[in-house]
């Protein structure tokens, strides 16, 4: 009995973890998340309102609820609010959806929880693929997301890339290079984007913070309530053996 | 004080029989004193049900059951109703951990030969009770209509497509309409909140009613009702639950909940297992995420539904999978039969029988794995000699627990 | 867990102890995880949103028009009294219960005989104060089914209560109280913000 017990614990421990990770072709980038730091969170929202929500909305999220990460109300007025809506309303996207069904083909996805959905790293690494290709109704092509609707919103920060094949022997190598410079330099394109997909994750479960404070709280608790309880079932037990 | 309570109690004993279910069921209700591990999980499903029906009353005074306004209505518990995401994500893990538990406890069963007479019964009323769960499961997932809410009910619904005649007229009419809608997501939001709880409820009342019956089987296998004290009428080997395994129990909660709080404050995801990545896309009626899986306590079976790939008796495949996929889960019931041992415990048990159940976890846990993957030729194999392997646990019992060497059953308990 | 039930009827200090500190314990334990759900049922944050103050144009508000404004669900009046409708609150001070508004019904800024911030203009929740309909507004003087001493001011159809044009119950009607005045201010001369006292919290 006690092998089988333990030859299930070695099963459980072969099971490999993040099995329904986004499969995808190309290895991505790892996304330099931290929830914590509020001064790139910040940067994040302040560029996901000027370059994302024309297009995307993120309406579940409240502009008041950005009071989590060190903003106050009348903060919040000035650097996220543009279209005269209040504090407290939901982040809509200013695009009316039949509009945007027409310029786009799709419309636009709601982005308040598509860091669960599609992963920081995929994210951080879609934002950083795109590159030019003619052959396409926007444009513009993606290594990650293949065709995908959205054109590169980016391009006048990122500058303009290129797709390059690199034949080996066995396979074909996909590579991206800078055609065009843009307005910012590869390191600080990489920590704009870095500080909007870290906002994304955010974005996705803000009381993330919270919810890990209170955890720890309520495991000291437990751990406390495991002494006392084992010492109570170790008296009682006495009687017993 | 004393004398007021005492008092009180009279007054009540005289009017309800509080006083002697507390003893029947408690303070002098004698389960066999070598209770180990195993013996946690039936409190702690108790406990799970509890959590869940507490958590359910309170996310349903806030979700809507609605196509067009389900998605929006989970968000919203998570972001603007205060604590909504605790309540939820307590309602989101307990629903696995309740499969995690069950498991465990069923696994118990086999073990220990819990399911045999006189326990046939008991162990019928608790597979009842995991039919009831897993329907509660499955329309309680459809419920946040994200991808794979709307993917995972299409394909489970489609299996009910695969019986011969009625199929489609029963398909139509679980649903409410041609295809999967507005209609099914109201129904199933009725079945999740009202009528699967009350027959759960119904079951483990009854369940627990059969267990005091017979009284609590034990690692050991043997029963200790047949030894008893001959002055007091209890059993020798036996204890009263109420101290002795109430405060055990509380151990058992304690330990369980570190777990549960780990997983529900540090990984409310775990990893995709318990919420799905793809379910946080809203339901799109017109494109199939590129990789659909069941949740994982579903996948085994989901495994031997898509394992059958060719017709065979003149019955087509994708029938042969749906019958597969019940009967996997149907079998179970027909244990106490199966069983030929003359022993119930797997520490009197000889080594065929201990090799059929470690095949068969196996083969649980491979196809449970290979539930959660995309099918290729290869994973298509696996889980046919898995299925194949998890049914002979089943249908060759009566001949291999027959001839096993089995060692002889003590009088009394150990230790 | 009553004594009276245990096996045991002799409890060791150690026993003792132990059973009291675990109950303690989950005691605790019980009231920390009914805490998040007793709050869950408190306004949610769409509620407080929707229920934030809003902002009012009176330019166009003649004298002696009502105007209804929707706030956190339920009805504020605003009306703009004309100087006949001021001399009437003198007039009836002695019908009323509570003339001087010394029940706290009101912001202290509106504790005085117009109830308001600008004599001219009341602003009040349109909310009977028996039990919550909402009072018709009767602005003429002496009608057959009110009385020859009506001086205008509104009528609860619900139970007959009545209320002076600023607000202020009657005698011997079924309402206890004057209607409640909600925070509010002025943005500017024609811009009135009700439920709250400052800009920054819009």
């Amino acid at each position: 009995m006690k092998k089988i017990t333990i030859a299930i614990l070695i099963l459980l421990c072969l099971i490999p973890f993040n099995i329904f990770a986004a499969e995808s072709g190309m290895a991505l980038e790892r996304a330099p998340v931290d929830i914590t730091d509020n001064a790139s969170l910040k940067r994040g929202a302040e560029s996901f309102v000027n370059y994302c929500l024309t297009c995307h909305g993120a309406s579940y999220m409240r502009y008041n609820r950005h009071r989590d990460i060190g903003y106050t109300n009348e903060e919040i007025l000035e650097k996220l609010v543009f279209t005269g809506q209040k504090v407290g309303d939901l982040m809509e996207s200013a695009m009316r959806k039949k509009e945007a069904e027409e310029w786009f083909g799709v419309v636009p996805p709601d982005l308040s929880v598509i860091a669960r959905a599609r992963g920081a790293d995929w994210l951080y690494t879609y934002l950083k693929a795109f590159y030019r290709d003619e052959t396409t109704a926007t444009g513009w092509n993606n290594l990650v997301f293949d065709r995908a609707a959205m054109p590169h919103v980016l391009y006048q920060l990122q500058g303009e890339q290129k797709l390059v094949l690199k034949k080996t022997d066995k396979e074909e190598q996909k590579n991206l290079s800078l055609e065009k410079e843009g307005k910012l330099s590869a390191a600080e394109y990489d920590k704009f984007v870095g500080d909007l997909v870290n906002y994304l994750v955010y974005l996705g479960e803000p009381h993330a913070n919270a919810r890990k404070k209170l955890g720890i709280e309520v495991m000291i608790f437990l751990l406390g309530m495991l002494l006392l309880s084992y010492a109570l079932k170790k008296e009682y037990w006495k009687d017993i053996h | 004080m004393s004398n007021l309570f005492n008092s009180m109690i009279e007054w009540i004993d005289k009017r309800f029989p509080l006083t002697s279910n507390w003893k029947a069921h408690l303070s002098e209700y004698y389960a066999p004193k070598n209770f180990n591990f195993w013996y946690f999980f039936g409190s702690l499903a108790l406990l799970v049900l509890v959590n869940q029906l507490l958590t359910g009353i309170f996310l349903t005074m806030n979700y809507k059951p609605d196509a067009s306004q389900a998605f929006a209505s989970v968000e919203y518990v998570m972001r603007d109703v205060e604590y909504g995401w605790l309540i939820r994500y307590m309602h989101s893990t307990g629903a696995s951990m309740f499969f995690v538990v069950v498991y465990l406890h069923m696994f118990r069963g086999m073990m220990y030969g819990s399911y045999r007479k006189p326990r046939e019964l008991l162990w019928i009323v608790g597979m009842a009770i995991f039919f009831v769960l897993m329907s509660l499961a499955f329309t309680g997932y459809i419920l946040p209509w994200g991808q794979m809410s709307y993917w995972g009910a299409q394909v489970i619904v489609s299996m009910f497509g695969a019986i011969p005649v009625i199929g489609d007229t029963l398909q139509q009419w679980l649903l409410g309409d041609f295809t999967l809608s507005d209609a099914a997501l109201n129904r199933f939001f009725a079945y999740h909140v009202v009528t699967l709880p009350l027959v759960l409820l119904v079951l483990v009342f009854v369940h627990i009613l059969a267990l005091h019956e017979t009284g609590s089987n034990n690692p050991d296998g043997i029963e200790i009702k047949e030894n008893k004290n001959p002055h007091t009428g209890i059993p020798v080997d036996g204890i009263p639950f109420h101290p002795y395994y109430t405060v055990k129990d509380i151990v058992g909660v304690v330990v369980f909940l570190i777990v549960f709080c780990g997983i529900i404050f540090f990984a409310p995801e775990m990893g995709g297992y318990f919420l799905e990545y793809n379910n946080f896309i809203p339901a799109n009626t017109l494109q199939t995420p590129d990789h659909i899986a069941p949740v994982w306590y579903f996948t085994p079976y989901y495994s031997m539904l898509r394992a059958v790939t060719i017709n065979f008796l003149g019955i087509d495949a994708k029938l042969w999978g749906v019958i597969l996929m019940a009967g996997s889960v149907v079998i179970f019931c027909f244990l106490p039969w199966l069983d030929r041992s003359p022993v119930k415990s797997i520490r009197y048990k000889g080594p065929y029988f201990k090799t059929a159940l470690a095949l068969f976890v196996v083969s649980f846990f491979v196809l449970g794995w290979l539930g959660t993957k995309s099918p290729t030729p290869l994973y298509t194999l696996l889980a046919q000699i898995f299925t194949v392997i998890y049914f002979a646990f089943f249908i060759l019992m009566p001949w291999y627990s027959k001839i096993d060497k089995t060692k002889p059953e003590p009088k009394r308990l150990k230790e | 867990m009553a004594d009276s039930f245990s096996i045991n009827d002799e409890m060791s200090g150690r026993r003792k102890f132990l059973v009291a500190a675990t109950s303690v314990a989950g005691s605790i334990a019980g009231a920390a995880i009914a805490t998040p759900f007793l709050l869950s049922m408190m306004p949610s944050e769409r509620a407080k949103a929707a229920g934030a103050p809003v902002e009012v144009d009176i330019s166009k508000l003649e004298p002696g028009m009502l105007l209804m404004v929707e706030w956190r669900g339920r009805v504020v009046w605003v009306l703009n009294r004309t100087p006949e409708m001021l001399e009437s609150l003198v007039k009836v001070e002695e019908q009323l219960a509570d003339p001087n508004s010394e029940k706290n019904q009101q912001p202290e800024y509106a504790r005085n005989r117009t109830r308001s911030i600008k004599p001219e203009i009341l602003v009040t929740e349109g909310v009977c104060t028996h039990l919550g309909c909402s009072p018709v507004f009767r602005k003429e003087i002496a009608p057959a089914d009110l009385g020859p001493d009506w001086q205008g001011g509104f009528f609860c159809p619900c139970h007959g209560s009545k209320f002076d044009l600023a607000g202020r119950v009657y005698k011997n009607v079924p309402a206890p109280t004057n209607m409640v005045v909600p925070p509010h201010t002025y943005l500017s001369d024609n811009r009135l913000l009700i439920g709250s006292e400052s800009e920054g919290s819009a």
